[in-house]
């Protein structure tokens, strides 16, 4: 069967499924569309903890990201691991046992304040729809690469699914259709990866099969990577080449910013007890190691043999994968040299790097551009993002296998988008509806208000879909920079100090806000030209600000605090209860 | 100060004994080895990695599960001991 039949029919079968679980997991009050009811067993949590925290971003791009930056890749690895251990330690058991609905809840009524509420509801609000664009772009590329159906149709269809088991089902929907997904994407990431391993050094599992010797030569997959790089002038895969100070802060944001991450942080008020919280945690963490430690093997994998199969291969000669990711727009081919063979090397091929295609076909029938190349040896132009999706390709692997390796691409996206968007909707029907603008309304109307909200965010998301704003890729930063920055420290305070009070906790929030936001903002988007090592503050990208507003926020949280009134005695009470698991 | 104050207290205390001893593993495996000491580590090799590129792709993950799971075990004992478990 020809690829395109056989990812309808999986793709097909993955969305009924989903359909399926959500009809049978309908919510009917908001402590079921908030939380599931908060009886969610701590193994099914922790699948659907994977399932929500593993975005297109992880599944798609990850492993491609990697593939070009090498050992700086591992700052990713790192960064969206380790959270969950800060996560596990830090906060996870406790708010569970404070035992409300969301982020902002705690935050409110820990630092008995509305104001603290309002500026967690905004934070939080902020970090959900930026990466929700990201996952819709994932859904595009999905879409419009392996069911050849336009962008458009795409997202609208991907929108209409996450409706129907988001806005009926709420968490409860959510939480077992993510179960589901989290099953779909990991037999989709692990399968191509062990086929490669075998194909390539002959053992069946990828992270020892990336350590390995090749069976084409007596060599170190690793030696020889590095190798071929050096050869066609790229540094060595295995070496670093950010500073070590902002590898450490990149890291250290994506950590901490994982951690403070509103989608997976309300995840943890959905089990039974404090003990499933922590175990749960465990669990989330396992299921999501799975793709953490194939991802680095898949990445090496893929740059040796995407280098192999084409660099100084005839265009004519390439392959089928190359030509339909080249229609797309993600791959260009510019035959400087006029062989008609394809050069690849270090550095970019064409001013601007992205390729702007003209209607008109060249000598090889390889689509033109209208950038003006650069003149060094390199001829090729390939997007990051493809990689894992070409990945069963340029190995070619058997078709089935691409088609499922699209249905994973899907529930990684799905799922998360759907975490993201319950997270909307609770924080503007349950923190500024219920709790600080109308508190009479009644749970019934509560419950309405919130499947509106939902409603209302999926349509700006798929709006995102459709014409996805360019800073995109830009804004990943913020997401994690402002998490990291602001909700992580007054989390973190809330529990660990009692003295904490919401001079202290307001100020600080705003400061690590302010301070990261306008850091990324001034790099990012006044003045990009400036955003080199020279100018950034002790040598910190953009990327890892976040580090530095975090222990802002702390420092102005603590001499504030100490200079203003106690909180009041009820707040004493809270805290001490949060600490203790049994309940009192 | 009664019984269930100094319980209380001590319970939180070995709770943080726990976590900063956890922490400070978690921080030694991924900054420590797979950042910072990274240029003295790479000079082992095992197989085929560098010892420091191993530890920043593959062995601070594994050593993040491996302290949730300790975690877990251990809370669950101090649970037990200061009785304030859930069953």
């Amino acid at each position: 069967m020809d690829v395109q039949l056989l990812t309808y029919i999986i793709v097909g079968a993955a969305f009924a499924l989903y359909i399926a679980i959500a009809l049978w997991s309908r919510a009917s009050s908001t402590g079921e569309f908030y939380v599931a009811g908060g009886g969610v067993h701590p193994i099914a949590n922790g699948m659907a903890t994977a399932a929500d925290w593993m975005s297109a971003a992880s599944f798609i791009s990850m492993a491609g990201i990697i593939s070009f930056m090498g050992r700086d890749g591992s700052v990713y690895l790192m960064g969206w691991t380790g959270g969950y251990v800060l996560l596990a330690l830090l906060l996870a058991p406790y708010l569970r046992k404070f035992g409300k609905f969301t982020v902002p809840d705690f935050i409110g009524d820990r630092y008995y304040s509305n104001i603290a509420r309002l500026v967690a509801v905004i934070c939080l609000i902020f970090i959900s729809f930026t990466y929700i664009a990201g996952q819709m772009r994932g859904v595009g590329i999905v879409f419009s690469r392996f069911l050849e159906v336009d962008i458009n149709t795409g997202v609208i269809i991907g929108m209409a699914i996450v409706f129907i088991y988001a806005v009926l089902g709420g968490m409860k929907g959510i939480t077992y259709t993510q179960v589901a997904q989290y099953c779909v994407l990991i037999f989709a990431y692990m399968v191509p990866a062990i086929f490669i391993s075998i194909l390539m050094t002959g053992n069946p599992i990828p992270q020892l099969g990336f350590g390995s010797k090749l069976l084409s030569e007596d060599i170190y997959l690793l030696d020889k990577l590095n190798q071929v790089l050096n050869d066609i002038g790229f540094n060595s895969y295995t070496e670093f080449k950010k500073s070590k100070i902002d590898i450490f802060c990149i890291t250290a944001a994506l950590m901490i910013g994982t951690a403070g991450l509103p989608h997976v942080i309300v995840r943890f008020f959905t089990v039974p007890r404090v003990k499933d919280a922590r175990t749960s945690a465990g669990w989330a963490l396992l299921f999501i190691a799975i793709l953490y430690l194939t991802a680095p093997a898949v990445s090496s994998f893929a740059r040796l043999n995407f280098i192999n199969t084409i660099d100084n291969t005839a265009y004519t000669d390439t392959p089928n994968w190359f030509k339909n990711w080249e229609d797309i727009g993600l791959i260009s081919w510019t035959d400087k040299n006029k062989d008609g063979i394809i050069q690849y090397r270090s550095g970019n091929a064409l001013e601007k790097n992205k390729p702007q295609f003209t209607s008109e076909r060249g000598q090889y029938n390889q689509r033109l551009v209208l950038n003006n190349p650069i003149s060094n040896e390199n001829e090729i132009y390939i997007d990051r993002d493809i990689m894992v999706l070409a990945n069963p390709e340029i190995a070619k692997l058997p078709n089935w296998v691409i088609a499922l390796v699209a249905a994973g691409a899907l529930a990684a996206a799905l799922s998360t988008a759907a975490g993201l968007l319950l997270v909307i909707s609770s924080a503007v029907s349950h923190d500024l509806m219920k709790k600080t603008l109308k508190p009479s309304i009644t749970e019934k109307q509560e419950l309405l208000l919130a499947r509106i909200s939902a409603a209302t965010a999926i349509i700006i998301a798929g709006i995102f879909g459709i014409y996805p704003p360019a800073f995109v890729a830009q804004v990943v930063a913020f997401a994690f920079g402002l998490a990291a920055a602001s909700i992580f420290p007054a989390i973190v305070m809330g529990i660990f100090s009692k003295r904490m009070n919401k001079y202290g906790a307001i100020f600080g929030m705003l400061s690590g806000l302010i301070f990261t936001a306008s850091y990324i903002v001034f790099f990012k988007f006044v003045s990009p030209e400036y955003n080199v090592s020279e100018y950034w503050l002790f040598g910190i990208s953009p990327e890892g600000i976040g580090v530095i507003g975090m222990i802002l926020n702390f420092l102005v949280a603590i001499i504030i605090s100490s200079f203003s009134k106690q909180p009041p005695i009820e707040v004493y009470e809270i805290v001490d209860n949060i600490r203790m698991p049994e309940e009192k | 100060m009664n019984k269930e104050k100094i319980n209380k207290y001590s319970y939180w205390n070995a709770n943080l004994k726990i976590v900063s001893i956890l922490l400070s593993i978690w921080f030694i495996s991924s900054f420590g080895a797979g950042i910072i000491f990274s240029d003295f580590l790479d000079k082992i090799k095992i197989g085929g990695f560098e010892l420091g590129f191993w530890f920043a792709q593959q062995g601070s993950i594994i050593i993040f599960v491996l302290l949730i799971v300790i975690y877990c075990f251990l809370m669950n004992r101090l649970d037990k001991k200061f009785e304030v478990s859930e069953d």
